[in-house]
């Protein structure tokens, strides 16, 4: 089998972290501005842990039965694979979240700087288990009327917190919040 | 967001698995890669059409889910048809890197690091 060029490539290890925030702060556009794909989405069936907290009212033949979930990758080398999947964001579908952080090396909170308020109970979530994150402030059209003191002021966020401005739609910049997740992580562990 | 599935499906997805919900195997997770053994295994049963679509997709190593996204069928079922396809010897999967909280791999993470750095 080996040293033929048809044989199937031995499968890569993977890790996976998880971008986080409240609904529409720009979690999909960070998947896909350093996925090596276009964000790929894949639907989960809603259970029963879902449904009668859930307020389907008007939406009933829309997807009210699946969650949608988008992820992206990154190939590290022929060993490892890094995928980052953008957490639901709507309140109900959180129970999915705990689900998501088993095994996740960290996560990202992204928070949208129009308004911080729908990423609160992500840092919650986060905070509360023990989960290394950083904070990404992630600036309507670029812009960041507010220094990341001010963001971590409101959010109550530890020193050791990371907080940084960046902009989703740049591969660059969503490279960077990464990167300090990872030294996060790893600070964490010395 | 989507209003992609106007077309919808031609079979109800749990009609699929034969109406099981649970996966009678824990060992699926979104990011364990599943590889089709290849030739498959000569005592196997002949694969239903849902199932070849999958070992198709599967010839070389992919996660449970970009599987699922590709074939546009939900995580849960996927992994239903996935249990059957190990027990049957016409899959291998391969877990996802383990990730202790307590006792980080820090080589683990400089490869990451190392990797993001070059995007």
């Amino acid at each position: 089998m080996a040293g033929s060029d048809t044989a199937v490539p031995a499968a890569p290890d993977t890790v996976k972290i998880l971008i986080a925030g409240g609904f529409g702060v720009g979690k999909t556009t960070m998947v896909g501005s350093v996925s090596e794909i276009a964000p790929l989405r894949t639907e989960e069936s809603l259970t029963s842990a879902g449904l009668g907290i859930d307020d389907l009212d008007g939406i009933e033949d829309k997807k009210a039965t699946t969650v949608a979930l988008d992820f992206g990758r990154i190939t590290i080398s022929d060993e490892l694979v890094l995928y980052l999947f953008g957490t639901p964001g709507q309140q109900r579908f959180w129970f999915m979240w705990n689900d998501l952080a088993i095994g996740a090396l960290g996560a990202v909170v992204l928070i949208d700087v129009r308004r911080p308020e729908a990423s609160f109970a992500a840092v919650d979530f986060f905070e509360r288990r023990g989960i290394p994150f950083v904070v990404g402030v992630n600036g309507f059209h670029g812009r960041h009327p507010y220094p990341p003191e001010d963001i971590r002021e409101a959010f109550a966020l530890p020193a050791h917190v990371p907080v940084l401005l960046c902009d989703a739609r740049e591969r660059g910049s969503c490279r960077d919040v990464l990167i300090a997740l990872i030294d996060q992580v790893i600070a964490a562990a010395a | 967001m989507s209003g992609s599935d106007a077309a919808g499906r031609l079979v109800r997805p749990f009609a699929l698995t034969g109406g099981r919900t649970r996966p009678s195997r824990a060992d699926f997770t979104l990011i364990t890669t599943v590889t089709a053994v290849d030739p498959p295994p000569e005592r196997a049963p002949r694969p239903q059409p849902e199932q070849t679509r999958i070992l198709r997709r599967c010839a070389r190593p992919v996660a449970v889910a970009e599987l699922a996204a590709v074939l546009d069928l939900p995580v849960s079922v996927i992994v239903i048809m996935l249990c059957d396809l190990l027990e049957a010897g016409l899959i291998t999967a391969h877990p996802p890197h383990p990730v202790s909280p307590r006792t980080p791999n820090l080589d683990l993470l400089q490869k990451v690091r190392d990797g993001l750095g070059r995007l």
